[in-house]
């Protein structure tokens, strides 16, 4: 079989009981992430989630060590997400004591909780290392997720888990795109602003906690961050923001996790980041909406126009012209001759120039309270915005064609 | 309105009052994306005049101070100091941002902020000696808050943030000075103070430029305005630029006719 | 506290405390500019940076290591800005998809390569070494004078001590045009101030330190003291010079403390074993700020 056929095959889930649970779980995880990240994202706080994620490290070690001295295995995974998921809380409080309490702004505090949680994860780690108990406790796969050899059980665990914090995201999105939407207004109509911000954060830990296994809590923090902006590249409109993530994150999660199980040398939590980058990669650079290409063509086109104009106007009043910019777009659209004379276009753009200048001078100083005036933006001709008996009754009242030619 | 940039590329100026002129704008917009916050602007402010930039809210007038000085990129046109291109009369220039722009928790002193000013005067990686200590004092002496030289920027009120902005401007001792929005949100005796001190300057042969929203001080204090919404409505003499009907042209419908009158009738009062 | 502390101790103490040192130093400045995260991305990145090195020259030797991290970082950054500015898209979402998608770059390439033969892994990027960076040749306080066994000290002492160096000197030469710089962008450029390559630069710093600092003690460190030492120091004074002072001895006092604890805490504790310096210098920094916050005279806003 050729690895395409391998992925196929992962894709279309032959690849196993296991493997087929762990893409469905990890699509469902990335479309709860992709929603969850949105509202973070939307209020600006993408980051606070890597807070979240890094602080899940010392609750996992002391969830083991607590299951240990009960005379346990350790290993439960159910047992090491309520331990992570109780310490990422506590980090996520001291993040808002800290941003709220002190002078510290809110990115020094999520640094502070992070690398701080972690190094005392770290410490618990070696301690759970040296134990006398002497096993292996595999605690080093919840830094970078590993799905290769899970249990069918703990796949099981983790494709419920996600399916049902789907339905939560699905289940709280309106408060939630109320309140990343215009948090004001959500005030004004009775939402409590700070309960569904803590809403959102919630469910962003609840992701984090299911993604461990998954992607690891060094790169979970991509799946609530990476959808989100990949989606704002495409919309404006906060609903259908949310609804693209959710597909974006699903889709990279199933993705990932399908390509991942094609190879051992292929780990599901890169292999998801890296799907769900290519993604925003497209979108960031050809989005008609919001791409970089597309809006430095806008700007460019804009830039030419504004010199255009500037250019006509210096035409009409015989004022030489010595700005490259200009020079470059009046020739290249024929306007002028080589040598810098207006070409008979020219001189017929240069004057519906002037008239369209002197019309709206008209407009701006007689008629304050037109609502045309909203649209003026230097460029636009007044014709494309009245109608032709309007026009002609400004023409009427232009003081002389000599004033304006 | 809007003639194009006129230096020529052999560097020489054609002369349209712009050798004369402390601040001259020539057909320049800034833009951010591709939409103009200013569209294509000529202004040419003469030595020793007190000028206002008046408009509506989002009609460009910070935006302009800033394309002016190059803080945001320009689309379009050329800025001339002194008769010279900015950047070779930057040293000539003192700028005071909104007092909102930068984050008044930064752990520094009153006299530290207005040591900022002598930036130029100290060179680079040097630093601050008692001479320039001495100066930025005399400085804060003027706004009167000497008193304060040692105190938290942030325990100040936004009356005294600004005066320490306007110490800061003097401390660059420079001969023309561009202020955004220096009375917003001050109370009466900050104003009163500095617009003492900008007529102090003023009386000096100096230029001054301020944004400036409060439509019913502009004649009180300023001899020149400056009236934009996106593009120049006009510009000159108070007493010849604000009209009625500069200000109808300028602000809309967002004035109401008796209201514009009686600010225009009320000038000099 | 004779021979037996110079061969074992000394050194490792003392890599910890300059390692420290030389984030804190930069750290204050992130800090003011609200890009404390700056810190973390870097260290994130040192991964994929070390593995492409390795990659590339087949050894496991510093310098390419260094230069492989050093050129990661600077990639990371500019990537940071590309889609900030060209994406239009906040910092700290920025900063946050540049470097998972890098570091998972990084994961990818050490699994597809055959790195089993050297010390190459996740864990000791994040953790460093610290306990391990001994003075073989050391036989006693005399030999701080013998030339012969200061040949044998390990390599990152000298290297962090000139890198710390460097970052002192560099703030110290550069200070009034930081503070402008930082303070009020706005004015710093009009009155001359390239505040671009001066922002530029202290980026590039902060990589610097990163990479000199995690080779000795791994990421978790790094990223503690860009933000911990720093952070603690800005609730303890309303002045710019007692921050930066005041941060180096909370990272110093960090360093010390936190090498200690871990190395005979857990003896005293009845342990046989120690546990993570690394870990437990960047909890003691926690440790630091925490109390700071709760306690420093200048915790609240005042602005």
């Amino acid at each position: 079989m050729t690895p395409f056929d391998h992925f196929l095959e992962a894709l279309t889930l032959q690849g196993g009981y296991n493997s087929a649970l762990v893409a469905i779980g990890a699509g469902l995880l990335g479309a709860a992430a992709g929603g969850a990240g949105t509202f973070i994202f939307l209020r600006r706080r993408a980051l606070i989630s890597d807070a979240v994620s890094h602080s899940t490290l010392p609750g996992v070690c002391l969830a083991f060590l607590a299951m240990v001295a009960l005379g346990g295995d350790g290993r439960w995974l159910p047992g090491l997400l309520l331990g992570s998921a109780l310490s990422s809380l506590v980090g996520l409080l001291m993040v808002e004591w800290i941003a709220r309490r002190t002078r510290l702004s809110e990115d020094a505090a999520i640094g502070a909780v992070l690398s701080v949680f972690f190094g005392l994860g770290i410490v618990l780690l070696t301690v759970i290392q040296t134990l006398s108990t002497g096993r292996q406790a595999g605690l080093q796969t919840f830094l970078l997720g590993s799905t290769a050899g899970m249990l069918t059980s703990e796949a099981v665990t983790i494709a419920v888990a996600a399916a049902l914090l789907a339905v939560l995201v699905f289940v709280l999105r309106r408060p939630l795109t109320l309140v990343a939407f215009d948090p004001d207004f959500a005030a004004a109509t009775g939402v409590n602003v700070r309960h569904t911000d803590l809403a959102a954060m919630g469910l962003a830990l609840l992701v984090t906690v299911i993604g461990l296994k998954v992607v690891g809590l060094i790169l979970v923090v991509a799946l609530l961050i990476i959808p989100a902006v990949t989606a704002r590249f495409w919309t404006d409109q906060v609903s259908r923001m949310v609804l693209l993530a959710v597909l974006f994150g699903g889709a990279a999660g199933y993705l990932g996790a399908a390509v991942s199980a094609t190879a051992a040398a292929l780990p599901t939590g890169p292999i998801i980041v890296l799907t769900a980058f290519a993604g925003f990669l497209v979108s960031a650079l050809f989005s008609p909406v919001r791409g970089v290409v597309s809006a430095a063509l806008r700007r460019r086109r804009f830039q030419r126009q504004v010199h255009r104009r500037q250019g006509l106007l210096a035409l009409v009043r015989g004022e030489p012209i010595y700005d490259g910019l200009t020079l470059q777009v009046l020739r290249r659209d024929g306007l002028i001759r080589r040598d810098g004379v207006a070409t008979l276009e020219g001189r017929a753009a240069a004057a519906k120039a002037a008239l369209d200048e002197a019309r709206w001078s008209l407009v701006r100083s007689e008629r304050a309270d037109d609502p045309v005036l909203e649209r003026y933006d230097g460029l636009t001709p007044l014709e494309d915005l009245l109608t032709a008996d309007e026009i002609a009754e400004v023409d009427r009242r232009l003081p002389s064609p000599e004033g304006v030619a | 309105m809007a003639p194009v940039e006129l230096i020529a590329r052999s560097g020489e100026l054609v002369d349209d009052g712009r050798k004369d002129a402390a601040l001259a704008i020539r057909g320049l917009s800034v833009s951010y994306g591709a939409k103009a916050a200013v569209f294509s602007v000529d202004a040419t402010l003469p030595l020793g005049t007190m000028t206002a930039i008046v408009g509506p809210n989002g009609a460009g007038k910070s935006s302009l101070l800033k394309g002016a000085l190059g803080v945001v990129p320009r689309l379009s046109g050329e800025v001339t100091v002194f008769g010279r291109p900015f950047k070779e009369a930057r040293h000539r220039v003192a700028y005071v941002p909104q007092r909102a722009s930068v984050d008044w928790d930064f752990p520094a002193r009153v006299i530290d902020v207005v040591l900022m000013g002598l930036y130029r005067k100290i060179g680079w990686v040097r630093l601050a000696g008692r001479k320039h200590r001495e100066t930025a004092m005399a400085c804060l002496e003027r706004v009167n808050m000497a008193e304060f030289a040692e105190r938290q920027i942030g325990q100040l009120s936004g009356g005294q943030q600004q005066r320490v902005f306007l110490a800061r401007a003097l401390a660059q001792d420079a001969d023309l000075y561009l202020l955004d929005e220096p009375l917003a949100g001050v109370d009466a005796a900050t104003e009163r103070a500095i617009i003492a001190v900008l007529q102090e300057v003023k009386a000096a042969g100096r230029t001054v430029v301020c944004v400036h929203h409060d439509l019913s001080t502009v004649a009180q204090y300023f001899d020149r305005v400056l009236l934009i919404n996106l593009s120049k409505v006009a510009e000159g003499p108070v007493e010849t630029t604000f009209t009625v009907e500069n200000l109808q042209h300028t602000y809309g419908g967002r004035l109401a006719t008796a209201h514009v009158e009686e600010l225009a009738l009320g000038r000099g009062a | 506290m004779g021979a037996e502390f110079v061969q074992l101790s000394l050194t490792p103490l003392l890599i910890g405390v300059l390692s420290a040192v030389a984030c804190a130093l930069p750290g204050n400045f992130l800090l003011l500019r609200r890009q404390a995260l700056i810190g973390d991305a870097i260290s994130h990145v040192v991964l994929p940076g070390i593995v492409v090195a390795f990659l590339v020259t087949g050894t496991v030797t510093a310098w390419p290591m260094m230069l492989g991290a050093g050129a990661a970082a600077i990639v990371a950054v500019l990537m940071i800005e590309a889609v900030k500015r060209l994406g239009r898209v906040e910092p700290g979402a920025a900063m946050g998809l540049v470097f998972t998608t890098l570091f998972a770059a990084g994961v990818l390439l050490l699994e597809q390569s055959d790195t089993s033969a050297v010390h190459l892994d996740v864990e000791h990027a994040l953790n460093g070494n610290l306990e391990s960076l001994i003075w073989f040749d050391a036989t006693g306080w005399g030999s701080l004078l013998d030339p012969q066994a200061l040949a044998g000290l390990p390599p990152q002492l000298p290297r962090l001590a000139i890198v710390t160096l460097a970052i002192g000197l560099f703030l110290a030469l550069l200070w009034k045009e930081l503070a402008i710089s930082t303070f009020d962008a706005a004015f710093a450029r009009t009155v001359g101030v390239p505040t671009r390559l001066l922002g530029g630069a202290l980026v590039v710093l902060t990589a610097i330190a990163a990479v000199a600092a995690f080779d000795a003690v791994g990421s978790i460190i790094v990223i503690a003291m860009f933000v911990c030492p720093p952070a603690a120091a800005r609730l303890m004074t309303d002045r710019l010079g007692r921050q930066v002072a005041w941060s180096v001895l909370f990272a110093i006092v960090s360093a010390v403390l936190g090498y200690v604890l871990a190395g005979y805490g857990p003896v005293w504790l009845g342990a046989a074993n120690s546990v993570s310096a690394a870990g437990m210098i960047a909890t003691v920094a926690g440790v630091i700020l925490w109390i700071a916050c709760l306690a420093a005279p200048r915790r609240s806003r005042t602005g």
